[in-house]
This record gives C-alpha cells, structure tokens and sequence, in this order.
C-alpha cells in the first residue's frame, strides 16, 4: 500500500533577506492511499505551502524534515520525478500555457508519467469518459491549456488531469474554492469517482467545510500556525463549521501572511 | 494627428537584460510582469507628414548618395549596430558568385532574369535608405516572377537565395495579376553579406502569400527592404521567419492601390547569442476600407542576442474604414539578451473600423515551466512545449507542412542550446 509520509517538515519561503521566513513548523502527516484527508486552516497557517513543499516548487525551502513516498525521499526528486513517482497536485491557480492544446497536454503529461505513449484508440475514450464525468465538452480537448478557462473549467481541467494520471497520492489545493454550486458538485463528483477506484489517497487542502458535504474525508485535520494543531474525524469538520478557527488561531503565533 | 509611439525599451540600453514591460504615452500602464499591454489611442483630423512618431519621411531615391551616411543616432538607424554591416553603407563591390540564386516555379509563372532599367523595377520600392539604393543600383541581373492574370498555381514559386560568401547584392519583383493566386518562398541560406531588394505587386482581387525564411549561416549579414502593394480587394500575407545570421535588417512595407485590400503581416524570429535581428514594418493606409493584421513573435536566448522591432502604422485623411491591429510578443528565455519593440499608430481620420496595438515582452514563465513538470513532463520537453505554443499562433497559419517542420525543428535545435 502507498503511503506519504511526511515527517518534521519546516519550510522557509524565499523573501528579500537571506534567512527566508519559516512558514511550516514541523508538519506530521501520513496519508496511505485509499485514504482521504482534510486540511483545513484560517489563511496564512501554512496549508498551500505544505501542498506546493511536496510539489517541490522552488520558491520554497526544507529546512528541516522529511518527505517519503513508499519509503523513497521525495525532497531528493525533482519535480517532473515527483510527479512520476505518483504524487499530483491540483493547483488552486492552474497556469495559462498559451498555444498548448489541451489533448496535447494531456498526452504529454500521461506519456511521462506511464512511461509510454497511451494507445491512440483506447487513449481518446478514456479522455471522452473522463471529460463526460466532469461534464466537459470535447471541445474543451482544442483549447489552449488554461487559457481564458472560467475558474470551474480550470478546476474541472485539474481533475480530468488526476483522473488520467491516476496519482498514489493528490493534493488538490483549495480545489473548492472560486466555484458556485453546480461547479462545486461537477468537481466533487470527480474526486469522488478517483476516490472510489480506492487506488489514490487524497489530501484536500480547504478553507470552507462546503466541499466536506460532497466529498466525505476520513481524517480531518486543524492547520494553524505552520502546525497541524488537531486532528480528527469527520465530525472535526462539523466543529470547525460552527465554531470557525477562532480557538486555534489564539494559541498560536501567526506564521505570515499568504501560505 | 495623433501619435501614440510605445516604447519598449531605450536608447540608452536601460531596458537591456530585459524582462521589462512597455512604457506608453498612450494611457496604459507600463507593466512590469510581461503582461500584454495594448492601447487604443484616441482619434482626430489632421494633415499627415512624417512618421508616426513625428519623424521626419526619410528621402526617397535609386540614388545612393542622395541618402545621407548615417551616424547611427538617426531614428531609423539607432538600433542597429552600424559597424557589424561589413561596409553596406558604402555599397561595396559584390563577390563572384557571391550569392547562388535559383528559382523554381510552376506553369504557367514565369521567371525573367532583366537589367535594373527594365521598366518593372521601382514601380514599388524606391529605396529608402542607402543600402537600398545600392542594392537597386549594383544588382546586375534582377529576377521577375509574373504569376498570369487569373492564374492559381497550386504548387509555391521558391526563390533559393544560397551565399557562398561574399559582397552581394538582389533585386526581385514578383507581379501578381487581378486574380490570380500565389504562393512565393524565398529561401536564404549559406554566408553572405547581402543587400537586397523585394517588390511585390498584388494585382486587383489577386492573392499573394511571401514566405521569408532568413535561414542564414552564423556571420551572415542581411539588410533588405520588401515593398508590397495590395490591389483593390487583393489579399497579401507574408511571414517573415528569421533564424540565422549575425545581422539581420529587414523592412517590409505595405501600401494599398485600392480600398478593400487586406495584409496580414506574421514574422516569427529566434535570437540568439550575438545576433541582431531587427524587423522595421510600416503599413501606409492610403485608401478606404482597406484591413491590416501584424503579428511578429520572437524568442530571445543567451548574451547579446538582440531583437528589434518596429511597427510603424499610418492612416491617411481618406482611409476611412481602415481596420488595423499590430502586436509584438518577446520571450526572453535566458539573461543577457534585450528586446526593444516601438509600435507607432498614426491615425488622420475618425472614421476607422479598428486601430489598436500591442507589445510586450516577458521572460519566460517559471510557473507554466512547474506547471508542466508537475504534470511529470521533464524541464526540456516542458520548455519546447512553451516556446512551440508561443509560436503555434504564427507557425500554424503556414500552410508548406515541409516549412512548417523545418521551422519548428529549427527553434527546437535553437532551444537545444540551453536545456
């Protein structure tokens, strides 16, 4: 069974002076796939910092800590190795890559990371079904990679891509958020169809406890402060709806601004 | 008249190193994050006589000495590096066999090689600056391509321009009878130092498709001026696609015989280490309800590389119905290089259907290179499949599948220097 396990992570991001400021703070976490977490936090307690550390995005820096997946050091990959190694991170601002098609994209992305090109016939229904679970129009595949895409359509886009690459493990980063109701049931039911396959375990980084109506997670965890500073089941997530951050932001030092 | 210069970049080379967004005097706001930056300037009456920018109309003559030697502060000469034009200025004798040139062309076009009095040449171009005029003056045989009134040739004339090294100078007129339809490739490759001429004459409701692929060697140097005419309802597009040489200084121009004409203008152009690549575009809005598209995009890599590009616009008192747009885009990929990019839009009558502009100039995007690697696909593969994209907006619109491939082979070994 895989398994992320991350260990005392502290993580700087990169300002003007030459120390960085340390916005993790010793992150325990382990999610086996199957599984499906959520992390929920006030803003700026470290959540999107987490999800881009195991990404490995460059602005960030492990000072401290390890990241394994199945036992190999992620923090050693690069990030087209991490992603190969079967980590994906759905992104809360997906990137405009003009002039890229999306099925162009799409079979880039899924020829790295089964390590050959998918066979054409099979390759264009499993994108066709994987669209028509999103509620996608074909035509969706022409369009360049982000560009002028509605913020349900970029959420939707990053799904069909967890979808297609079958990740051991993904984090979808405040996938929710920006989305109206129809968008926000469209997306979850993508994330529930991957979840349901049972092959990916599923880390969902929240703000709103909106999503946890669709999306049912076994774990919930309370980030505040650069720490995970509670960790429960589902009826964390009930608390949290009615009684907010407010207990968990006074015992802690604020770690920053934006995480 | 209202002008409303952009300038991307300075004289002074402040914006060297690059990255650097465009500064406007029109109201948009400069942008530092290589975000496009577009304007709309306003719109009033007014007498045209100079350049957009004010400038004053350079001289226009076959005679060379009746252009001055520029000094290199001169609005048209200020970007280029006049010491790396091995003597243009001075109108050099030509090698032998300085240049091989062959073209091939299909029934029923036909290929004339004529002396420089025929009376086909200079009814487009007069040369407007030196090295011009002595590429009129010393080009011993030039070539006419006369594509027939009605004629459709499905196959492309290609017009092979191969330098052995060397002084060499050229000049070609290509006529396009009334509606008639052409495709013309001209082809340039080997070492040279070339001063050329292109005159191009679109016929009434003819179409005329120019491919310039300046595919030099490393160390060649290329100053040309291309001058088109668009007949009444003709259609001209051109692509303009410069890779190789030292120095290369093209000038393609557009007038229109009549209204209803239409240009689309795509340039696409690979900079790399110590080259100079400078593309100075003017489109003369003579008549009514005539249309004018320019796109250039160029990639910029590695210490010294130097892009310029220049997009002059004019629209006359009675080019009313004038629909015109021009953009600019750079991608820096590496330090060390610098882009400087001045559309110019010079309007003399309130009645037009569009004019608007653009530029801008960006490195190149971490976040989509992460994005895609995130995706698994590996830095270099991640890369091409960037720059391809940048490009695929011009490279998709020729419609030669074999120049299609050897241009994105040929960005793609540009790119391989770096990755």
């Amino acid at each position: 069974m895989s398994t992320l396990e991350i260990r005392n992570l502290h993580v700087s991001v990169e300002t003007d002076s030459a120390e960085g400021r340390e916005i993790l703070r010793g992150v325990d976490l382990t999610i086996r796939r199957g599984e499906t977490h959520a992390i929920m936090g006030p803003n700026g307690s470290g959540k999107s910092t987490l999800a881009y550390s195991i990404a490995g995005h460059p602005k960030y820096t492990i000072t401290e800590g390890t990241v394994t997946l199945d036992g190999v050091d992620v923090l050693a990959m690069s990030v087209d190795e991490r992603a190969r190694a079967g980590v994906f991170l759905a992104m809360q601002y997906p990137v405009e890559v003009p002039g890229v098609s999306v099925s162009n994209f799409l079979r880039s992305s899924v020829t790295a990371v089964r390590g050959e090109a998918p066979k054409l016939r099979t390759w264009v229904k499993e994108v066709r079904d994987s669209m028509a679970t999103l509620e996608m129009d074909p035509a969706f595949a022409e369009r360049s990679v982000n560009e002028g895409f509605s913020g349900g359509e970029k959420k939707r886009h990053e799904i069909l891509q967890m979808a297609l690459l079958k990740p051991k493990i993904a984090i979808l980063d405040e996938t929710d958020s920006g989305l109206d109701v129809d968008a926000l049931r469209i997306v979850s039911g993508g994330i529930e169809s991957v979840r349901a396959a049972g092959q990916t375990g599923i880390l969902l980084i929240t703000h709103y406890t909106r999503i946890l109506r669709y999306v049912k997670p076994e774990f919930v965890h309370v980030m505040a402060g650069g720490r995970i500073v509670d960790s429960g089941g589902p009826e964390l997530a009930a608390v949290l709806e009615d009684a907010g951050y407010d207990r968990y932001v006074k015992v802690t030092e604020p770690a920053g601004t934006v995480a | 008249m209202v002008t409303a210069p952009v300038h991307n970049g300075s004289p002074d080379g402040s914006s060297a190193g690059t990255g650097v967004g465009s500064t406007a005097t029109v109201p948009v706001p400069g942008s530092s994050t290589g975000l496009p930056v577009g304007s709309r300037p306003g719109v009033a009456a007014g007498r045209s006589d100079g350049r957009p920018d004010g400038r004053p109309r350079p001289v226009h003559s076959r005679d060379p000495q009746a252009h001055p030697v520029p000094t290199g502060r001169e609005e048209e000469w200020r970007f280029t590096p006049l010491r790396r034009l091995r003597g243009l200025l001075a109108g050099p004798d030509a090698a032998d066999a300085a240049l091989e040139v062959t073209v091939q062309a299909p029934p029923p076009v036909t290929v004339e090689h004529v002396g420089i009095d025929d009376g086909r040449i200079g009814r487009v171009l007069t040369p407007a600056d030196r090295v011009s005029a002595f590429a009129m003056t010393r080009t011993e045989r030039a070539v006419v391509i006369t594509v027939p009134a009605e004629a459709a040739p499905e196959e492309p004339v290609v017009v092979r321009l191969h330098g052995g090294g060397g002084v060499a100078y050229g000049h070609l007129v290509v006529e396009v009878g009334a509606f008639a339809s052409a495709t013309v490739v001209l082809d340039h490759t080997g070492q040279a130092t070339f001063a050329g001429n292109v005159e191009l004459s679109v016929g009434d409701s003819a179409s005329l498709t120019l491919v310039s692929l300046q595919d030099w060697d490393a160390g060649a140097v290329h100053v040309a001026a291309h001058a088109a005419t668009v007949g009444r309802d003709a259609r001209f597009r051109s692509f303009t696609v410069t890779l190789g040489g030292d120095l290369v200084r093209l000038s393609p121009t557009v007038t229109y015989a009549g209204p209803g004409g239409d240009a689309e203008l795509y340039g696409l152009f690979f900079t790399g280490a110590g080259q100079h690549q400078e593309h100075r575009l003017l489109v003369d809005h003579g008549p009514r309800s005539c249309r004018s598209r320019v796109a250039y995009k160029g990639a910029l890599q590695g210490d010294g590389a130097h892009a310029v590009w220049i997009g002059d616009v004019v629209i006359g008192t009675d080019a009313v119905g004038t629909d015109t747009y021009e953009l600019n885009r750079n991608l820096v990929l590496t330090d060390g290089a610098r882009a400087d990019s001045v559309p110019n839009l010079e309007i003399s009558t309130g009645e037009v259907v569009g004019a608007g502009h653009a530029s801008a100039t960006g490195r190149f995007d971490d976040e989509a290179l992460f994005y895609l690697m995130a995706r698994g696909i590996p830095a270099d593969e991640a890369r091409r499949l960037v720059v391809r994209g940048f490009f695929a907006e011009i490279v998709d619109r020729i419609e030669i599948d074999s120049l299609r491939e050897r241009i994105t082979a040929a960005v793609e070994a540009e790119l391989g220097g770096v990755v």
